[in-house]
């Protein structure tokens, strides 16, 4: 078991054969991920990478019977892409763009609420199941199949907590990147869940940046569902607040959203915080033999 | 991307939210012509730069005169305006804004942003407009209102309602408020705005609800279909370093410290700082190489972070992911060479190539530091900077 992807989710890349996509869902297919083919407008009926092109998602889900989608398309396509997606009945969209305009995410966004599909990013590594499933751009070979669930804002730092429970012996059984962006799909509290009623999930590392409030919202969480013990990081305790213009993000913010804030937050919820990133793995052996 | 105040008002004017009349100057005489045409008793004469609390930082001043116009004007050009928002350097004057003076009976304040709690656009108001506003959210969250706009039916009616009846308008008042407030959230979509924000919005003797200020900050990732908007950007208000990070497409904040960090991804950028003022260290400055750094790119990036005369030792941290170590080796090394780089040189790398990468800098013959691990990386980085 896992979360979300398994050895038998198919997968369909929108933008395939761009060079994003190409690169990236050849190293998928590699990894041995099922990619059962691609949609770019125009180029239907063709092949690349071993698998079909079509025009549209509603017909590559029709002949293929994919359930999730892995999408590449340039910022200004990204938006409609996600869309055409949900639209197609996916179940999970993996979206990897990086610079879609946050007023595009915003109708996005509210437009999901009518559907049941699940948004990952965008703005986001994407989402592994060691040795099963790879959607997305994090390095493959840093991961081990094991038992301990990654949710996380950023990239790289994602790779990191990865990589400590690679060599450490514990292994992953799913990583999420949810991405950094302010308006995007699944937050902590979602992969939350899903890793707790995981019985393949035996403890939970969460890597939070400063800025919003989610981590503030996931620590409520699992203070009153999560049983599994969780290690958390917040990144940018350091940040400079950052040169600003009006008043606005701090008044909705309401002074909350420092990496302070969510430190305490995280420790008031009983979560085993580590204010070194390099210290997730080795907490996470800690508190999971302790 | 932010705009001016009067950039912002010329766009409100386009929309016909009320603002007074203005006309922007770049010279004393000019700003003297401009209070002469706009004719009246007084006028305010206000320092157009990309920064909130102009007020306190004397970038605002009310002219009863011509000759107090001349004063203010000469005074406020070619000024760094120093505010709260803008760190001790500030930024430059180099256009005033001259416009007729209001009767103002109540400040309010008005902003429209996406509020990421609810993944919507809303607008924050409160009866307690003017200077303070921080504080009011801070100590006094309840007089602050706001409401999320629905994406497919828009700004309802209700909401203006909501709004205007908190603000305590009267009848007239309500009207012209929602009347506004429809065109600034047309303004706000149109535009592809990230944060439009009147402070204060005014209520005058005559009863009527003007806006006194207006900032409007664009969100970045939509230039590519603002190609208008895109022409008002002021470089003059921008960081020349950052700008020049941007142009190779780095994210570079300078920062107090003298260890200079070079890392992929913003995470880890942020996460690597933390880690060396957690060891004693003090970071100069945040930057992320991005995930497809290449060797030019690190080139470009020893280049920035020299700039900086603080700078101490320098913290490279690489988790290579995509983007190869060796690759990034060999950037460093090309980098360390052409540049001529004089203080120590801590390298820490983790993930594709790894070996290969560690074997060209340590047979490179350059003094470059390896670190096993981050934390190791940090303690060496504290310990040469010290």
């Amino acid at each position: 078991m896992s979360i979300l992807v398994n050895k038998d989710s198919k997968i369909l890349c929108q933008g395939i054969t761009g060079n994003q996509g190409s690169f990236h869902t050849e190293q998928c297919i590699y990894y041995g991920t099922k990619i059962v083919g691609g949609v770019t407008p125009g180029r239907g009926g063709s092949e690349h990478l071993g698998v079909p092109v079509y025009n549209t998602m509603q017909e590559a889900v029709q002949e293929t019977g994919a359930d999730v989608s892995m999408i590449y398309v340039p910022p200004s396509f990204a938006a409609d892409a996600i869309l055409e997606a949900a639209d197609s009945g996916v179940a999970l969209i993996v979206c990897i763009t990086e610079g879609i305009p946050v007023n595009d995410m915003v109708k996005v966004k509210s437009s999901l609420r009518d559907n049941n599909c699940r948004l990952i990013g965008p703005n986001c590594p994407g989402i592994i199941t060691p040795d099963e499933c790879k959607i997305g751009i994090m390095p493959a070979f840093i991961h081990q199949k094991g038992r301990i669930g990654v949710v996380s804002r950023s990239g790289t730092l994602t790779y990191e907590a990865v990589y400590q429970t690679t060599t450490n012996g514990l292994g992953q059984s799913t990583c999420i990147g949810i991405g950094g962006d302010p308006v995007r799909g699944m937050n902590f509290i979602d992969c939350l869940e899903l890793f707790q009623d995981d019985p393949d999930t035996d403890g939970i590392i969460m890597v939070g940046e400063i800025g919003g409030t989610d981590e503030e919202a996931a620590a409520e969480f699992i203070q009153s569902n999560v049983a599994k013990p969780v290690v958390a990081y917040i990144a940018g305790v350091t940040a400079p607040t950052g040169k600003r213009m009006g008043h606005a993000g701090a008044i909705i913010a309401g002074g909350k959203g420092t990496a302070e804030d969510k430190f305490k937050a995280l420790d008031a919820a009983g979560v085993a915080t580590v204010r070194s990133p390099a210290e997730l793995g080795s907490k996470m052996l800690e508190v999971i033999n302790s | 991307m932010n705009l001016h105040e009067y950039q912002s008002k010329i766009l409100f004017r386009e929309y016909g939210i009320a603002v007074p009349r203005g006309i922007p100057a770049d010279s004393a005489d000019g700003a003297v012509k401009a209070a002469e045409e706009l004719g009246g008793k007084f006028w305010v004469v206000k320092a157009q730069a990309h920064t909130g609390g102009r007020g306190k930082a004397g970038g605002v001043k009310l002219a009863r005169t011509f000759d107090e116009v001349r004063e203010y004007a000469d005074e406020m050009l070619g000024m760094a305006l120093i505010t709260y928002q803008t760190g001790p350097e500030g930024l430059p004057v180099n256009m005033i804004y001259v416009e007729e003076g209001s009767e103002i009976d109540r400040e309010l304040y008005l902003s429209i942003l996406v509020d990421r709690e609810v993944s919507r656009i809303s607008f924050i108001a409160s009866a307690a407009g003017g200077m303070d506003i921080e504080k009011v959210a801070a100590e006094t969250p309840e007089k602050i209102f706001s409401v999320a706009i629905a994406p497919d039916t828009g700004l309802q009616d209700y909401q203006v309602r909501q709004l205007a009846f908190g603000l305590g308008l009267e009848k007239k008042q309500i009207r012209q408020f929602g009347d506004l407030i429809k065109k600034l959230y047309q303004l706000y979509v149109d535009t592809d705005a990230s944060l439009i924000e009147v402070n204060p919005l005014i209520t005058n003797t005559a009863g009527d609800v003007i806006a006194l200020d207006g900032k409007i900050n664009v969100d970045a990732s939509a230039l590519f279909r603002q190609k208008e908007i895109a022409k008002l950007r002021d470089p003059s208000q921008e960081d020349e370093v950052e700008r020049e990070a941007a142009e190779h497409d780095l994210n570079y904040v300078s920062l107090d410290g003298n260890i200079a960090c070079m890392v992929n991804g913003a995470g880890l950028a942020m996460a690597t700082m933390d880690l060396i003022k957690l060891h004693g260290g003090d970071p100069a400055n945040f930057l992320d190489v991005g995930g497809g750094a290449t060797a030019e790119r690190v080139s470009a990036a020893f280049k920035l972070i020299l700039s900086n005369g603080n700078v101490a030792a320098i913290l490279v941290n690489i988790f290579g992911g995509i983007v190869r170590c060796d690759l990034i080796a060999e950037g460093i090394i090309s980098a360390v060479k052409e540049v001529g780089v004089s203080v120590p040189v801590i390298v820490r790398l983790e993930g594709t190539n790894v070996t290969k990468g560690r074997d060209l800098l340590a047979n490179s013959g350059l003094a470059i530091i390896a670190a096993d691990d981050l934390t190791d990386a940090a303690l060496k980085a504290v310990a040469s900077a010290a």
